[in-house]
């Protein structure tokens, strides 16, 4: 044994091929759904995966194999994904830049420089990418360059377009106990920004319906001021609703919103988990758990969610305790499990790729 | 580019190891010049043999760098001189600045405390001791117990810890006619480092003497690093990583009338720094920068010794501030600018009564008052009061003693906001065992049992959002059967060898776990939950004597399975993060004439990063050939030391903590002198 630390080869980590897991197939006008893994900030491990659909596979942590020659790869906490095109965007966090792939062989295109970015949005050929700093960054994306910057609140976070207008969740993280509570208007057209709607304390996801509306959540101060989930009504850009919900993160397809929530209870010392399902036509909670066979016990912290936009098979992601790999659940329509397979460390972003 | 996945490092460095060995243990080129010994080198064998037996007959494992080792050793600072023990693993952050702590048999850092002087170095606020900030170049010891010291009369913190680093700064001691002495020395090298010291020691009276050790370091601890795939291959500079730190220490050293001794010490050491944070994809450059003034004043007065009483009063005020800057995090109010300060006041009585002759019992009552000071928004401002009482008993016969002693803990924090973690009263015991089974000396078996548990530090509790009031003391049981084995020989090459072999069993429950976060000052708080740790440490050492060459060899070696056994956990066990299952060093030196040749051999095998031990998490076994030369010349009536290092001679990249790259290939030379 002792032989062995003297003989033994030092073995290098090298290139970590991705990790293939049978899935249920599915033939649809989906090819297959892009699962971002942020990894914990620090640890460079950002990774990406693949469920392909047709074939019924998981491919886990592809973007090493299929781009060797990166210099330490995808990087540290990623945070967005979106195809656009024909290339899927990573919005990279903590490695302060934008990854541009091919979507179909996931081969890396370019890349831009965003200091601490954090999601993106597209709009008639420029992508517009959050940064900390408290700008929207506009990225033209024949030239993959910033072309210019849109002053909003601090610490921006989720965008989402409705007509030719940016709406924009300001959360001001940096500015504990002063956090800002509105969302940034801009106009696409002009790349202004033209008000800001007083809503919430720290505000995170932002997400568009069918019918003109938005709905935004609030982290709320981790103190007093619980959680929260808001609609603003793009037509008055006024709030027209408050849900007195509490919600980590929210997800639409066509009629309903999905949302999950985790907040921490100091009475009971453990994690208080919800899954609401709302009517948006409506705006009416819907009584029960969008998770109806019981597999919400299994479930640690769930981290990402995503309903798919032809079957609403709903997409659960686990992040556990954040420092080890995931799970990703699948569900069918009605709540019911349909498989489950590891992921990277902290999946939380969704990317359907369809035909 | 390096396109073969595997390179094999380790066949070079095992024929270097070889090639040195030879040179040490067969030393026929050197045989040649062999003449008469000198008596004085004979002696400081004896001496040395003599300490060995003295590591030899604890029932607890010690292990021990003192004097002329510590010197020859490339090293700075007691961080790089304790990487040698076996059971060690050092968390090292890379460079010169570079955060350095301890872990031991892998119950953590936070369950080694750090003696200087006797004294414990608090830490409430993160429960750890940056042993980078402690340079070589003012101290003569440094000594590891595993579970702990097995003396009597020392402070009830002495029993308070599941492992205990001793570091110990030389007392005043004059040649007759001899009134006072100096040392200056000045050492360079890689990183652009500089470091003057200057030593001065005054007797003032028979009874009163008098020392100041003072000290400057400077680098930009710039480095090279390199990270590859096989396929991509990048090297690049380490940058912010100057340094710029200053040390002060001055002793009085005194005996009283009914020689009684006591000793009054001052230290200050104040830095500031840049703080290079986690090398990721496109991220390369850091701008952070902390600053840090540690001041304590600390005093004790040990009573004459005595067959049936003896008594050692202790007492301590520390001061220590840190500012932590980062100017990439702009809020409202400007910049990320966090200021902590901490406050200790300590006293410790300790009562030892020898009640037959082979009965001794002792008391020990210690006492700490801790607060922490933050500019931070909704700061708790923590306060503690910790009481700590020692019963120990130990009976002594020739062939077998056994101590066993009992620990009270009383802890009351005390917060301005937010919810207190409230009173906290625990009783711990520990027993242990020597025994010498054969009428000759030789051969010893030890044992030990300890339970101790640490609080959750401050941080741990406190800190804004992080921080959980609600967590529990974290508890570590150690067992350990240990065989030691030691002879002398004469008239033969071989002086003395001594073996120590122990195997052991730990168990962390409730174990919290710090993971680095975006940077080093940040961490999220994790429940690892259980631990079981088996392992088995093997310590050689052995002096030798070629004619006119006197040598030694060390070597240690661990091999540890730290397993993750917490029942509901993600990674059942799996090996816990940062332990490798194998590591080892080798230390070889020999003297000739005023000449001294070092080589040191450190390897760590491979570890994973996180708790899943899962190919994206592996990280690569690394080790380290450092070689130093240094040659004595004594010129009017000054003894000058030139030394020479060469350190990790075949630039080897790697990293002990993920993303935190250390330095390849390095160099330093050493002038000093004493007069």
């Amino acid at each position: 044994m002792l032989a062995s630390i003297f003989f033994s080869c030092r073995k290098e980590k090298g290139i970590i091929n991705e990790e293939v897991t049978k899935v249920p197939n599915q033939i649809t006008a989906i090819n297959g759904l892009y699962i971002l893994n942020e990894g914990n900030f620090g640890s460079n491990k950002a990774s990406l995966d693949y469920y392909d659909y047709a074939n019924g596979i998981y491919r886990k942590n592809i973007y090493e194999q299929a781009n060797p020659s990166v210099t330490l790869g995808l990087g540290d906490a990623a945070n967005d994904i979106k195809i656009y095109g024909s290339r899927l965007y990573i919005v990279v966090n903590g490695s302060n830049k934008v990854e541009i792939l091919d979507v179909k062989t996931a081969k890396k295109i370019g890349q831009v420089d965003v200091p601490n970015c954090r999601y993106i949005s597209f709009y008639k050929n420029n992508a517009y990418v959050t940064a900390y700093a408290g700008y929207v960054a506009v990225i033209d994306t024949a030239a993959l360059a910033v072309k210019t910057q849109i002053a909003v609140g601090q610490q921006p976070e989720e965008m989402a377009i409705v007509g030719s207008k940016l709406y924009v969740a300001n959360s001001g993280g940096y500015n504990y106990p002063n956090y800002e509570h509105t969302v940034s208007v801009i106009d696409l057209n002009t790349n202004t920004e033209l008000k800001r709607i007083d809503v919430d304390v720290n505000l995170h996801h932002l997400k568009a319906d069918q019918y003109g509306d938005i709905y935004v959540t609030s982290r709320g101060n981790y103190a007093n001021i619980p959680s929260n989930l808001y609609v603003i009504d793009t037509k008055t850009d006024a709030v027209k609703k408050k849900f007195n919900i509490t919600a980590s993160d929210i997800c639409i397809d066509k009629d309903f919103a999905y949302i999950y929530s985790v907040e921490w209870s100091s009475i009971t010392s453990s994690n208080v988990v919800s899954y609401t399902k709302i009517n948006i036509k409506d705006e009416t909670i819907i009584p029960s758990n969008f998770i109806t066979d019981g597999t919400e016990k299994e479930i640690e912290i769930p981290y990402g969610l995503a309903i798919d936009p032809l079957s609403s098979d709903i997409y659960v992601t686990d992040a556990k305790d954040y420092v080890t790999p995931g799970t990703l659940y699948c569900f069918d329509k009605y709540g019911k499990k349909k498989f489950s397979v590891t992921t990277g460390d902290i999946p939380g972003h969704f990317a359907f790729y369809t035909k | 580019m390096i396109k073969n996945k595997n390179a094999c490092l380790g066949i070079g460095c095992f024929y270097f190891a070889i090639a040195t060995c030879l040179g040490v243990v067969c030393p026929n080129f050197l045989w040649a010049q062999v003449d008469s010994a000198k008596i004085k080198q004979l002696n400081e064998i004896q001496i040395k043999a003599k300490k060995i037996n003295l590591l030899q007959s604890s029932p607890t494992p010690v292990q021990n760098l003192g004097g002329d080792d510590l010197k020859r050793l490339s090293s700075l600072s007691v961080a790089d001189a304790i990487r040698y023990f076996s059971g060690v693993q050092l968390k090292d952050y890379g460079g010169i600045g570079g955060l350095k702590t301890i872990n031991v048999r892998s119950m953590g850092s936070n369950h080694t405390a750090v003696f200087y002087d006797g004294i414990q170095l608090g830490n409430a606020q993160n429960g750890q001791v940056d042993l980078g900030k402690f340079s070589l170049d003012n101290i003569e010891e440094v000594t590891l117990y595993s579970g702990q010291k097995s003396a009597l009369l020392m402070p009830a913190k002495a029993y308070a810890s599941a492992s205990a680093l001793y570091i110990k700064t030389p007392v005043p001691k004059f040649e007759p006619n001899q009134n006072h002495y100096f040392k200056a020395s000045l050492k360079s090298g890689s990183f652009d480092f500089i470091n003057p010291s200057f030593n001065y020691t005054q007797k003032l009276s028979k009874k009163l003497s008098f020392n100041l050790s003072t000290e400057i370091l400077n680098a930009s601890g710039k480095y090279k690093y390199r990270y590859t795939n096989g396929v991509y291959d990048t090297t690049v500079t380490r940058t912010n990583t100057d340094i710029f730190a200053k040390r002060m220490e001055a002793g009085l050293y005194g005996l009283t009338a009914d020689s009684s001794k006591w000793q009054v010490k001052l230290y200050n050491y104040n830095s500031e720094r840049g703080v290079p944070g986690a090398i990721v994809a496109n991220k390369f450059n850091f701008s952070q920068r902390q600053w840090d003034d540690n001041f304590f004043l600390q005093s004790s007065y040990q009573s004459k010794e005595n067959k049936h009483y003896q008594y050692l009063f202790n007492a301590k005020y520390a001061y220590d501030f840190t500012r932590y800057l980062d100017p990439d995090r702009i809020s409202l109010n400007g910049p990320l600018n966090n200021k902590y300060t901490q406050q200790e006041t300590y006293f410790s009585f300790a009562n030892q009564y020898q009640i037959d002759t082979f009965w001794v019992i002792s008391l020990s009552a210690d006492y700490s008052f801790q607060k922490l000071d933050a500019n931070l928004q909704s700061f708790a401002y923590p306060s503690r009061n910790t009481t700590l009482i020692a019963f120990a008993n130990t009976l002594r016969w020739p062939r077998f003693n056994v101590q066993a002693n009992l620990l009270a803990t009383i802890i009351n924090d005390k917060v301005k906001t937010n919810i207190p973690a409230g009173n906290k009263a625990a009783y711990t015991p520990t027993i242990m065992a020597s025994w010498q089974p054969f009428n000759t000396a030789n051969l010893r078996i030890r044992a030990f049992y300890k339970s101790i548990f640490r609080m959750p530090t401050f941080n741990d509790l406190y800190y804004t959002f992080i921080g959980n009031s609600t967590l529990k003391p974290e508890y570590a049981t150690q067992y350990d059967l240990g065989i030691t084995f030691s002879k002398s020989f004469t008239n033969v090459s071989l002086q003395s060898i001594s073996i120590q072999t122990d195997a052991y069993y730990n168990q962390v429950t409730d174990k919290i776990v710090a993971v680095p976060t975006l940077n080093l000052f940040r961490w999220t708080m994790l429940n690892l939950g259980k631990v079981s740790i088996k392992g088995i440490e093997t310590n050689v050492q052995s002096l030798w004597q070629f004619g006119e060459i006197k040598a030694t060899a060390k070597m240690g070696y661990t091999f540890e399975k730290a397993l993750d056994v917490t029942p509901t956990g993600n990674s059942y066990k799996q090996q816990i993060p940062y332990i490798p299952v194998q590591s080892a060093s080798i230390l070889l030196g020999a003297d000739w004439k005023s000449f001294g040749l070092n080589y040191s051999y450190i390897f760590t095998g491979e570890r994973y990063s996180q708790k899943a031990n899962i190919p994206e998490n592996y990280v690569p076994a690394w080790f380290t050939h450092d070689l130093s030369l240094q040659k004595n010349i004594i010129k009017n009536k000054i003894n000058y030391r030139i030394a020479a290092e060469v350190n990790n001679l075949l630039n080897q990249y790697y990293d002990v903590v993920l993303n935190y790259p250390m330095p390849g290939r390095n160099y330093r030379l050493t002038l000093s002198a004493d007069f």
